[in-house]
Parts: C-alpha cells; sequence; structure tokens
C-alpha cells in the first residue's frame, strides 16, 4: 500500500499528462484554422464567392465556379451515393446475418480503405474513357464510391439501432415486411442517417485527388453534368502549385471558403443529431 | 353508415389484391347481429388442436388443444419460459419473426387454418391484432399518425380522424389526448402509451386481439385502466392475454389456460381454475407453491 501523498501524486501526474495530451491534439487543428483564416481572410470579398478566377496579374477575381462546381459534383455524387449506400446499409441491417452480408461488410471497408486517388483512376477508367471527355458526371461518380461505404456502414448502425419492438409494433399491424423496413424502420433512424449523410458530403467536398482526371478543372462557369467543371479544391491545388504570389493568396482564401463549407456542414449534422437526441426522450 | 362497414369497405379492395383466394371477408363485422351464447360455443371463434411450435431444436410448445369462443377473454398463465408467449405468437404467426421457428397443427379461426401456406400472415395480422409487453408507440409519429399507422402504413389515404377519435375512444384515452393529437406519442405517459398501442391496434379493426403481458410495465393505476379496458372490449373482441399476474388473469379472463414446460396443464373457465382446478400441478401453480 503506497502512501496518499504518492498516490495523489500519481493521479494528478496524468491528469496533467492527459490534459497536456489534448493540448498537443488541438495544436496542429488551431494552427492550421489560425494559417488558414490568417492568409486567407483579407483575400475576402463578395467577388471572391461571385466571380470568375482572374487571368494572372489582374485584380479581382474569385472562385465563383469552383463553389458552383464543388456543389454540382456534390449533388451529383449524392444523387448516385444516397440510394445505393443507405438501401445496402438497410439491407445489411436487415438481412445482413447471413454469408452476404459477411460479404459486403468486407468489400464496404476495403473500398473504404482504397486511396482516393485510385478512386480517381477507377473513375476514370469506367466514366471518363468510354466518354471520351472529364465532366462532372465522372468526378460525382468517384466522389460517389468515396461515400458509398461509409454512409452502408453508417446506416447500418443507425438501423440496427431501431428497436425491434418498433419491427413486431408495424409486423403486428399487418404492414408488410418491405413497407416496414422503409416507412417505420427507416424513418425512425432517419436523423441518423441524415447526420450520417451530411458527414459523408463534408468529406466529398474535401476531395481533390478523385477530381484532378475526373472533373478536371474549367475556367468558367459550367451547370451540365457532362462538361469538365471547376472546384474549390483543385481551384485550391492549382492556385497553390502556381509561381505567382497572387495566386498562392487565392489560394488561402478559397481554402478558408472551402473549410467554412465543410465546416457549415458539420454544425448543420451536429444540430440535427442532437434535436434527434431530444426527440428520441 | 357504421365505421365498422365504413372501415370495410375501405379496406376490402386493397386486400382482395393482396390475398389470393379470400375464403370469406377479410373484415368480419366484430358484432354480428346475434348470436346466443348456446352458438357461441358451437362457434368458437379459436380452435386450436394439437399445436406444436418449435425454436430450432427446442420444443417450446407440445401439443396444445383449446377453444376459444368469440367476444371472451381467455388468459394463459405459467411459469417463465412455459410456452404461454410462444402461443400467443402462433396465433398471429408472429412467431415466424424468429428464424428457425416453426409451429404445426391446426389453428382454425372461424374454421380457416391459418398455418395454412394460402395464408398471408401480414393479411392474419390484420385480423389479429397484437399488444405487447412494453408500449412501444412509433417515436417519429405524432398520437393521431399512431393511431393511423395501420392504415396509412397499409396505403389508406385521406383523413382517417373518425376512425382515429373512435379508436381513441374504444382505448379509453380521448379525453386524455383529444388535445394533443399532434404532439409526439413519446411524451405520453407509459400508460397512456400502451392504451395508445391498443388503440393503434384497434384503429386496424382486428375480430382477435393478442396481449402479452400488456399491463407489465405499467404502475397500478394504470394497470387498472388496462384492465378496465379489457373488459369493455370484449363485447366486441376475442381477447388472449399472457400475463405472469394470476390476480389479473382473475380479474379479467373468462376462461384460463395453465401452461407448464410447454404443455398445456389445464384450461377451463377462470373461477374453476382457480378454485377447484383438475390437475394437482395447476393447484399448485395457482396457490402459489410454484413458480
Amino acid at each position: 500500500m503506497r502512501s496518499l501523498g504518492w498516490r495523489r501524486f500519481v493521479n494528478r501526474f496524468w491528469t496533467v499528462a492527459s490534459a497536456a495530451g489534448v493540448v498537443a491534439a488541438l495544436v496542429p487543428l488551431a494552427s492550421l484554422l489560425w494559417l488558414v483564416v490568417s492568409h486567407g481572410a483579407a483575400g475576402l470579398s463578395l467577388g471572391f464567392f461571385t466571380n470568375l478566377p482572374a487571368p494572372v496579374g489582374e485584380t479581382g477575381g474569385g472562385v465563383g465556379n469552383g463553389i458552383l462546381g464543388t456543389l454540382l459534383l456534390v449533388a451529383l455524387a449524392s444523387v448516385i451515393a444516397l440510394p445505393v449506400g443507405i438501401g445496402a446499409g438497410v439491407f445489411l441491417a436487415e438481412k445482413g446475418n447471413g454469408r452476404a452480408g459477411d460479404v459486403i461488410r468486407f468489400v464496404t471497408e476495403v473500398l473504404s480503405g482504397v486511396p482516393s486517388i485510385v478512386i480517381g483512376i477507377v473513375a476514370y477508367g469506367l466514366v471518363v474513357a468510354p466518354m471520351k471527355r472529364f465532366s462532372a458526371l465522372a468526378g460525382g461518380f468517384a466522389l460517389a464510391l468515396l461515400m458509398v461505404p461509409t454512409l452502408a456502414r453508417s446506416t447500418e448502425e443507425f438501423v440496427r439501432l431501431v428497436p425491434g419492438a418498433l419491427r413486431e409494433a408495424s409486423l403486428a399491424l399487418g404492414v408488410p415486411k418491405w413497407k416496414t423496413s422503409l416507412l417505420v424502420i427507416l424513418r425512425t433512424a432517419a436523423g441518423g442517417i441524415i447526420t450520417a449523410v451530411l458527414l459523408a458530403v463534408a468529406r466529398a467536398a474535401g476531395e481533390t485527388a478523385p477530381l484532378l482526371f475526373t472533373a478536371l478543372n474549367n475556367q468558367y462557369w459550367n451547370f451540365r453534368a457532362d462538361q469538365p467543371t471547376a472546384s474549390l479544391t483543385v481551384q485550391i491545388f492549382n492556385y497553390a502549385i502556381s509561381p505567382y504570389e497572387d495566386w498562392h493568396n487565392k489560394a488561402w482564401t478559397a481554402a478558408l471558403v472551402l473549410l467554412l463549407l465543410v465546416g457549415l456542414l458539420n454544425l448543420l449534422a451536429r444540430l440535427l443529431s442532437r434535436n434527434r437526441m431530444e426527440g428520441a426522450r | 353508415m357504421t365505421l365498422a362497414q365504413d372501415v370495410a369497405t375501405r379496406v376490402a379492395p386493397q386486400h382482395r389484391d393482396e390475398r389470393p383466394a379470400p375464403p370469406k371477408p377479410t373484415v368480419a363485422p366484430p358484432n354480428p347481429p346475434s348470436r346466443s351464447g348456446a352458438a357461441d360455443e358451437e362457434q368458437p371463434k379459436l380452435r386450436i388442436s394439437g399445436l406444436n411450435a418449435w425454436y430450432g431444436q427446442n420444443h417450446a410448445l407440445r401439443d396444445v388443444s383449446l377453444v376459444v369462443p368469440p367476444r371472451s377473454v381467455m388468459a394463459a398463465i405459467g411459469p417463465s419460459g412455459c410456452g404461454k408467449s410462444t402461443f400467443l405468437r402462433c396465433l398471429n404467426r408472429m412467431h415466424e419473426l424468429v428464424p428457425g421457428a416453426r409451429a404445426e397443427g391446426t389453428l382454425l379461426l372461424d374454421g380457416e387454418d391459418l398455418l395454412s401456406r394460402q395464408v398471408d400472415p401480414v393479411v392474419l395480422r390484420r385480423r389479429v391484432g397484437m399488444v405487447f409487453q412494453r408500449p412501444n408507440p412509433f417515436p417519429t409519429m405524432s398520437v393521431r399518425e399512431n393511431v393511423a399507422a395501420g392504415l396509412r402504413l397499409n396505403g389508406l389515404r385521406g383523413s382517417h380522424d373518425e376512425i382515429v377519435e373512435h379508436a381513441l375512444r374504444k382505448a379509453a384515452l380521448w379525453d386524455e389526448v383529444k388535445d394533443r393529437l399532434d404532439a409526439s406519442a413519446i411524451g405520453l405517459s407509459g400508460g397512456q402509451q400502451q392504451r395508445l398501442c391498443i388503440a393503434r391496434a384497434l384503429a386496424v379493426q382486428p375480430e382477435v386481439l393478442l396481449m402479452d403481458e400488456p399491463a407489465s410495465a405499467l404502475d397500478p393505476i394504470a394497470t387498472a385502466k388496462v384492465e378496465d379496458l379489457i373488459h369493455e372490449l370484449k363485447e366486441n373482441y376475442t381477447i388472449v392475454i399472457v400475463t405472469h399476474n394470476m390476480q389479473q388473469a382473475a380479474r379479467v379472463s373468462d376462461q384460463t389456460a395453465f401452461f407448464y414446460m410447454g404443455e398445456l396443464v389445464e384450461v377451463g373457465p377462470t373461477e374453476k381454475i382457480f378454485t377447484n382446478p383438475d390437475k394437482a400441478q395447476t393447484n399448485d401453480y395457482v396457490t402459489g407453491k410454484f413458480g
């Protein structure tokens, strides 16, 4: 038996050590935020959100088409990934206890571990090559490939959280199984799934590698799915590797805009999940 | 037009689509015009013979035979694991939801074999409703939506307000919730939630109501309300109730069936089972010597 003083010391030591761990983890995050804000805030203006990129040497110009492009890409990716990912998740939760479930679960795990640049190459081979052009569709497809596995797994988790009693209640009312899954189980899990969707969207919006040779880039506004499209991330990449001071600054500002966009999505997800927790009690 | 007819006309066409060969109308009027007590005994609502049920290798129900007259309450009692819940679940084929579960025997509802392959369990469950041990209202739905859920989820559109009110009145809940029909069902107390679940089951106009320990999660006052309700409901419905609480069985039921180790030991009028049973085992159980 050690003395009380010694135990107090050990207690204090580990409290300080774990607090130091928290600080160490927060320092990179804080410095990242500080760096982006301090370099990027100066360039923020209304025009930056609405204008097309300006050629080198010209003042003004913005990343309006990049913002629009990112939104377009994410929308296309969601249209492809949501039905597949949520459908797969519901299947895994409802019917996934057999061999098929194990196989699908393994495949989604592998897929979520594939580096995003490889996903980009696959999208190039599957969409860009046959279409013989870079397009927003190819970019959306690549992002969808990234979203599907996370969506499937988190949907599965949220659907499994729905109490079995609700399934029984619905079936006992003479509601067919498929309707029970869609209208009762999925509806009850909807709050969690919406959160998962927003997080997947936020993650997809921040991807660069899968877009480099799928959506490529575009100096102009593009509203069409079959045309190359600008995106915030690729725009940042291009600005950052350029030799021009002016473009470097723009890269910082665009990075800030991207952070704001992703942060907004995360915040929305938080709010929705909090409302859901309160609703469930 | 009475409510029952209204529901019948609205429900019937859809059932016709889903049932290959309906041997009889799906929604029978819950209260047939006139029938004497003697006729009741000739025409049991449920006639069960040689019912066996298994969970995998586990023989959970052995050769159970009994009849339930219409518009009466049958209580199933017995110690935990005696098969009474399995028995109840076989009656609307909810046992099929458990992987590896199967049932054999004859289960006649108005003369129609419920275990036959021709009977779609989905349609059967609209005729044989169920109330569970724990109140399980749909948490994302309002009070009104919960009661109408059985109709809405089965594809009946439009306003169900009349049916909702009727079902809530039958479940003795209308006065307590009429001002907050659009509030979340989760906000109700446990006893109210359970009566809401009863209203939800009644809204699809079942003929038989199965209750699996409906009051075991409730406080004494809420329990009394549910028991009163059972008394009223048996005017229109045939009720089979599983209960751990022997006083409750004695209070609410006309007949009592005592299960032990998967076998039906004895079934008879409740008064007889509790005061002068034929089997010593039954006597030991109802007097609290074991179980």
